[in-house]
């Protein structure tokens, strides 16, 4: 389905650019329904109804409910004492300070493994475009880590990969004379940030190279009749082509490494710049037992991120600015 | 999070309404269908660690005693237990009749009136044989006198040592041995391959604070003085602290944060630690066939400094809520499980080694129990009536237990305190500005407390 759907952003996005230059649109006229076509509107109307309410009752609910909660005093262990806090559990979320660490330590470990696995999932997938024997293998071996659940990845990566003394990586560090790390203690956040990368390389390979087989031949035929080296080609019309499947990539990855989990309660315990948002909310509820203050942090970071979401979509990315033009 | 919850309540209320519906309807939920009057049923929520996982082996056997019991039970990981009690007993739901309830929580729930007071009873039935409890063990289930819960198994903390490596090196393992003594022998027995001791460092209330609150009692420190004035970067918790983490970056396990209850078991079965301060109940896996280091292994009382003791203590107790309406024949369960006979009732059916033990002497008297838990055993028994739950560190205090708080911020509290000096630990951060932040944190909780016990 993204694939698709980058397909057909790129097509309106050749001619949104001409469009651009023309002046504003003109106010599209009311139109005005009458009898016939108003009681087929109505009609209509009454037969999305009930889509529409369980649609607002799954996607709203929640969300009022978590507003609600953020404006009670709520401590799991003293349900008895519960009442209404007003702003108390804001005030608490700006107060103590753990906001914008939490916030911080989230867009440092996000941003940099999607930065990371963007990175790795072009090569692998400009390694994959090419016919060579075995090539359904090799991808479907490169896929593998995407599969693997978070959990289950956390704990290969905790115990197989990065124990201080039969870890695999201090094992092959050895080998070039290199002491052993103490990775969860010494560089908390890399850990993560490996353990992500490691997982959804395999994502944005997926992207890139259905970006990549998309590309037509000829195009590429024809600057190398030009006289383009295959470096040139690649820095000026392949690039450029994958552009938008690189953005659908980072965003869709922004969007599932945002409720990083796992990696963290499994391996570091949200020490050293590790305590990323969602990890700080379990925190909240289960550790500190504060419902209404864990309640409260929900509903700052879904405003931080509706706010950054919107910003980041309408100015850097070029799928959505030029559907919308 | 508060998401999860809702969504949680609403399962809940889907269910309490197809149950109702149920009711309405004559036929009253599947676990009465067919059942002869007369019949109580009793719902248990239990933690599903293995001992409790041999107790729902065995129920058959006490409904062969109790025609007239029908015990439902329900399992559960230890934290989704502990959510699905609190907000059972606190909204006097009423939903479990019997509960494991960890010794941290029962002084907090007993002193709340969320269970029933089980003293009467105990006493009661000669027996039973209440007074064959561990002192220790039975004041961590009461609140001023009273008790509030049946103790099921417990456990205290002790050091393993290698007795191969120390002779090797020749040195000796004092009987009661202090922190230094045991600082300075990790540090010969030290090498590139091999920890000297190891110490849990993983963040965490549960697993730092256990052993680490054992060494601050012990140099003199502690959380909270007796007026809840809280006391982290006081001069006690402060060496103490500064002597873990010294420990630790001298002769601890690479890579310490990683470790835990879990990871230094593992660490140390394999042979790559010389020595480890942690719970008693790890023993059984250390004499265990697939331990590397069986037969091989020393075991000393938990280093001091200051006092006479510093062994933690940590138990699993049977509790009836106060809500429940069949408190009889929960009581008739809770003393059949928590019994003399239901001992030697595992050591027959199951095995000697899985035994539920730490909470009654006669236990350790039992010629069988002896020979399974082998040089363990007979020290675990002296251990857990040392201790003093009630007091464990120099200075007085207003609760009772040793390697935490009993007040319901203290898992909080804890918890951020060890991230803090798990910082510490890494070199991020200096000591002193950690517990000062620690310090405010647990001062908090502290006039919460002080607000609450003014009314």
């Amino acid at each position: 389905m993204s694939t698709a759907e980058a397909g057909t952003a790129s097509h309106t996005g050749a001619t949104g650019a001409d469009r651009a230059t023309k002046p504003r649109r003109t106010k599209k006229p009311k139109e005005v329904l009458v009898g016939q076509e108003k009681a087929e509107r109505n009609f209509a109307r009454l037969l999305i109804t009930p889509a529409l309410v369980v649609a607002v009752v799954v996607t709203q609910i929640p969300f009022l409910v978590t507003i609600f909660y953020s404006f009670q005093n709520w401590n799991l262990a003293r349900p008895e004492a519960r009442s209404f806090a007003g702003f108390d559990n804001y005030v608490a979320v700006v107060a103590n300070g753990a906001f914008l660490p939490s916030l911080w330590a989230t867009v440092l470990i996000v941003g940099g493994s999607v930065l990371l696995s963007l990175v790795f999932g072009l090569i692998l997938a400009v390694l994959l475009d090419r016919k060579f024997p075995g090539q359904a293998l090799a991808r479907t071996l490169l896929i593998t880590p995407f599969l693997v659940m978070p959990a289950a990845a956390a704990l290969i990566w905790k115990w197989s990969m990065l124990d201080a003394n039969v870890g695999v990586i201090n094992y092959v560090l050895s080998l070039v004379g290199i002491d052993p790390v103490a990775w969860n203690t010494e560089h908390p956040a890399l850990t993560i940030v490996m353990v992500l990368t490691w997982q959804y390389t395999p994502f944005m390979m997926l992207i890139l190279l259905a970006g990549l087989q998309s590309q037509a031949g000829e195009v590429v035929e024809a600057a190398g009749v030009d006289g383009a080296g295959p470096l040139a080609v690649f820095r000026y019309m392949t690039l450029p082509h994958l552009r938008q499947y690189a953005e659908l990539a980072v965003l869709l990855g922004t969007i599932m490494m945002f409720q990083l989990f796992d990696p963290v309660n499994i391996m570091t315990k949200g020490t050293g710049g590790t305590k990323t948002l969602p990890y700080l909310l379990y925190e909240r509820a289960f550790i500190g037992q504060q419902v209404g203050e864990a309640a409260a942090y929900g509903v700052i970071t879904v405003i931080v991120v509706l706010v950054v979401a919107n910003v980041a979509l309408r100015t850097l990315f070029k799928v959505f600015t030029e559907e919308t033009k | 999070m508060s998401r999860r919850r809702q969504r949680l309540r609403g399962a809940g209320g889907l269910a309490v309404g197809t149950a109702l519906a149920l009711t309405l309807s004559g036929c009253a939920g599947f676990g009465e269908l067919g059942q002869a009057p007369g019949v109580t049923t009793i719902t248990l929520a239990s933690v599903n660690n293995p001992q409790m996982q041999d107790l729902a082996t065995l129920i058959p056997q006490f409904n062969a005693e109790h025609p007239d019991i029908r015990v439902n039970l329900l399992m559960m990981e230890e934290n989704d237990l502990r959510n699905a009690t609190t907000q059972d007993v606190a909204t006097q739901g009423g939903q479990y009749d019997v509960m494991t309830v960890g010794s941290y929580e029962v002084p907090i729930w007993g002193k709340n009136g969320w269970l029933a007071d089980v003293t009467d009873k105990m006493a009661e039935d000669p027996s039973y044989e209440a007074d064959d409890f561990f002192p220790p063990i039975k004041e961590s289930a009461s609140v001023d006198g009273r008790t509030y819960a049946a103790p099921f198994y417990g456990e205290s903390s002790f050091l393993m040592y290698r007795k191969d490596l120390l002779a090797e090196a020749g040195v000796e393992m004092p009987e009661r041995p202090t922190w230094q003594q045991v600082a300075d022998i990790a540090r010969q027995l030290k090498t590139d391959e091999r920890a000297g001791i190891c110490l849990r460092a993983k963040p965490g209330w549960g697993e730092m604070f256990a052993p680490l609150t054992t060494v601050v009692n012990t140099f003199g420190g502690q959380w909270y003085d007796d007026q809840w004035n809280a006391k982290v970067n006081d001069q006690g918790f402060t060496d103490a602290t500064r002597f873990y983490v010294d420990t630790l970056a001298e002769s601890g396990q690479r890579d310490p944060v990683s470790f835990g209850f879990t990871e230094c078991l593992n660490l140390f079965s394999q042979g790559n630690a010389a020595m480890w301060y942690d719970a008693t109940s790890a023993a059984g896996s250390l004499e265990s066939e697939s331990s590397a280091v069986k037969g091989k292994v020393g075991y000393v009382r938990a280093p001091v400094e200051k006092t006479e003791n510093s062994g933690w203590l940590f138990s699993w107790n049977l509790a009836i809520s106060n809500e429940s309406d069949s408190k009889d024949a929960a009581w008739e369960f809770v003393k059949w499980a928590s019994s003399k006979e239901y001992v030697e009732l595992v050591g027959n059916e199951l095995s000697w080694a899985q035994a539920p033990s730490g909470t009654r002497a006669s236990t350790f008297e039992l010629a069988e129990y002896k020979q399974a838990g082998g040089e363990f055993a007979p020290l675990t028994a002296e251990i857990m009536q040392e201790v003093d739950p009630k007091q464990p560190g120099v200075a007085p205090q207003n609760w009772v237990g040793i390697q935490y708080v009993t007040i319901p911020q203290f898992q909080d509290v804890g918890n951020q305190t060890s991230q803090l000096i798990a910082d510490v630990v890494a070199g991020r951060r200096e000591l002193d500005s950690a517990l000062n932040d620690g310090q405010q944190i647990a001062q908090r909780a502290g006039d919460q407390q002080k607000q609450e016990e003014g009314k």
